[in-house]
């Protein structure tokens, strides 16, 4: 009896044996931006403002995610275990993530991360688990993320975005792209700050 | 309370009858047409400014068709690459001919983990194979976490839009259904509220899950990459908390490298909630130690695929990335809503997708036919679909089967029957005394039984005059 794996690579087989070989694809749209490095940062900053997240440019990251845990009110807070020291401010209880269960990271007020890189077009930050940017779930279950941003990693466009990224997915490691707080538009197609990730977003880009 | 005490499978179970049929009870709803169009006007508003600001836009709809065509051209190597290089991350490759298959594999990869319950994630390909209903069947409760799959699923309803499967409620209707079914009685229908008292309602479910179950927007051969787009978090939350995490994909969703996504992750957003990026995308490729399930499922899902596949006018339909803007500038849609259409699929990719994928014979059979053909699905397709063009293909199989019914059959009688002057005159002579008990007001109002008033009723038939023309040119008083 021939196994539905089989059967599928069969019945594909056959349903394309009329079919002329593969047509190209040309890239021919935008492989990259041609703003400068100010031009990138500064639409950065708009598009993710955008989504009603908060959009801090600092040049000491450090005080600026302390009064950003402050003005959240955010006390106990997760951190990865290699954040760097810079962005550990005092007078917070900072929790290290190594392997606290999820009823743990619920518990939490927020968690402070880095990302690997961003993009500029669709004000976008993505976190692959390099260096102080923790497993998935710390930046998921508490409902404050404040993410630092190093200025020289946002790229302009998608693309760019995309290529930067290929070396992590190829290690297989996990990524996440997020685009300002959680939300919906369930209901009634109205975009609501909201539901299930992070309800609030705090940007900090490093200059 | 407990989602076992909900009974979904109740209001689904109504027989489903044709488009024409069901399309007359929804345009009588005026609440859900008012709802539809609210909601369908400013998301097209949205999509036209989030795409008017791409100076690159057609090149990238080009590319996304040809990256497409390329895929379903070479779909058996791409496929193979896919399960290869997610066999070498850690996950498990599964293959299913139809949703049987399907359904059998899921709900026994639950058993094995003992699990009572599964958090799932929106999916159109598990609606299609109707999983949910094959859990409860063997005692498994799935719990929908998209807010929009929950409202649904609380008023036990079937999706209404690919998207935003509760486009048909607005918020004062939700309100009343939380107030009633999450013992919220203290609810109002501000909507931050509505999506608040469903975070608290799911927050436990996805904190204690240990099996969840997703759909996949994009699936890359080369790194073995799947990829989840979506809103809320919750898509977040089920492909990284549990420990196993279940994905069921049509075969169609393969894409043949990560580098694609630069193209679709521009495409998708801006053309299905209209904008410029989704608040979340989740790519995980196998498992990872120490980030997320320790166990990972891919189930690659024919049914009727291939069947699409094999008809070269109709394989475009497997471009299809699902974002649903055929559906909201569809002016057939905007009247009668999703449900008119039976299926998972609604609107005009519906149309082409469902009788394709769901079998040609029942209800959708119907479904081309739900169109005006006037091309604004086309207009926005973000993968050059010809929608229009494969609808007339459609109907024109729909024709060529129904040559072999009753239409066919009753056609070559007549055209017996009018092929002289005598025939044709005695035919109307019969046809008025025929019609008398169905006649009213010039217009045929009363079909009878069966398959000539199936005909009958999706069509306006004037009554046959009480006298011909001919009749009255014979029978005039002034001479020839
Ligand atoms: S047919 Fe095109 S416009 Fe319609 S849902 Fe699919 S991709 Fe989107």
């Amino acid at each position: 009896m021939t196994s539905p794996r089989e059967a599928i690579l069969a019945r594909v087989r056959a349903s394309l044996a009329d079919t002329p070989s593969a047509v190209a694809v040309s890239r021919t749209y935008r492989l990259r931006g041609e703003r400068d490095r100010a031009g990138v940062i500064e639409l950065f900053v708009e598009r993710v403002r955008a989504y009603e997240a908060t959009v801090v440019v600092a040049d000491d990251p450090g005080a600026a995610v302390a009064s950003a845990l402050e003005a959240a009110g955010a006390r106990r807070v997760g951190i990865a275990p290699d954040l760097d020291r810079r962005l550990r401010p005092p007078g917070v209880e900072l929790i290290e993530d190594q392997g606290l269960d999820s009823r743990d990271l619920d518990g939490l007020d927020g968690a402070v991360t880095t990302c690997a890189s961003a993009c500029a077009e669709t004000g976008t930050i993505a976190i692959d688990g390099g260096p102080g940017q923790g497993r998935r779930a710390l930046s998921l279950v508490p409902d404050l993320h404040v993410c630092v941003v190093r200025a020289e990693a946002i790229v302009e466009t998608v693309p760019e975005l995309i290529a930067a990224l290929e070396p992590s997915a190829r290690e297989g490691r996990p990524i996440v792209l997020v685009s300002g707080p959680s939300a919906t538009s369930d209901i009634e197609l109205t975009r609501v700050e909201g539901v299930h990730g992070p309800r609030r977003l705090v940007v900090i880009v490093a200059t | 309370m407990t989602h076992s005490s909900l009974d979904p499978a109740a209001a689904r179970d109504a027989r489903p009858e044709s488009f024409p049929h069901a399309a007359t009870g929804a345009l009588a709803n005026h609440q859900v047409r008012a709802n539809i169009r609210h909601a369908t006007t400013s998301i097209r508003r949205k999509r036209a400014g989030v795409v008017a600001e791409v100076p690159d836009w057609e090149l990238l709809r080009a590319a996304g068709a040809a990256i497409k065509d390329e895929t379903l051209a070479s779909l058996d190597a791409v496929l193979i690459e896919l399960e290869a290089s997610i066999q070498a991350a850690g996950g498990t490759v599964h293959w299913a001919r139809d949703a049987a298959e399907a359904n059998e594999i899921v709900v026994g990869l639950v058993r094995a983990e003992g699990a009572e319950e599964v958090v799932k994630v929106k999916s159109l390909a598990t609606d299609e194979i109707r999983l949910n209903e094959a859990l409860e069947g063997a005692g498994i409760r799935p719990i929908e976490t998209d807010l929009a799959e929950l409202i649904v699923q609380l008023a036990g309803e079937r999706p209404s839009h690919l998207l935003v499967p509760a486009i048909h409620k607005n918020r004062v209707e939700i309100r009343d259904l939380f107030r009633e079914r999450l013992g919220r009685p203290d609810l109002s229908d501000d909507p931050t509220e509505l999506a608040e008292a469903a975070r608290l309602h799911l927050r436990e479910a996805f904190l204690r899950a240990r099996v969840a179950i997703s759909g996949a927007n994009f699936a890359a051969a080369d790194t073995g990459t799947i990829c989840v787009v979506e809103s809320e978090g919750n898509g977040r939350m089920c492909t990284t908390l549990p420990d196993v995490l279940i994905t069921v994909m049509g075969i169609e969703k393969a894409i043949p490298r990560f580098r694609d996504l630069e193209v679709f992750l521009q495409l998708l957003p801006r053309s299905s909630t209209g904008e410029r990026m989704n608040p979340y995308t989740s790519l995980w490729t196998g498992v990872c130690e120490g980030d997320g399930p320790h166990a990972f499922h891919l189930v690659l899902l024919d049914a009727g695929r291939t069947r699409v596949l094999a008809d070269p006018a109709g394989r475009p339909a497997l471009r299809c990335i699902r974002c649903s803007a055929c559906i909201n500038v569809c002016p057939v849609y905007r009247q009668t809503g999703g449900h008119a259409y039976h299926s998972p699929y609604a609107g005009p990719i519906g149309a082409i997708l469902a009788p394709q994928l769901l079998g040609e014979e029942g209800a959708v059979a119907s479904l081309p036919f739900a169109s005006s053909l006037c091309g604004a699905c086309y207009d926005v397709c973000p993968v050059l679909i010809d929608i229009p063009s494969i609808l007339v293909h459609e109907r024109g199989k729909a024709v060529a089967r129904e040559r072999s019914g009753i239409e066919g059959r009753s056609l070559k009688v007549l055209g017996k029957a009018f092929a002289t002057r005598a025939g044709y005159e005695r035919a109307q002579r019969l046809g008025r005394k025929l019609q008398r008990p169905l006649a009213r007001d010039g217009w045929i109002a009363h079909f009878p039984p069966g398959p000539l008033g199936a005909w009958g009723r999706s069509r306006d038939l004037p009554a046959l005059p009480a006298q011909t023309f001919r009749e009255w040119w014979e029978s005039r008083d002034e001479p020839a």
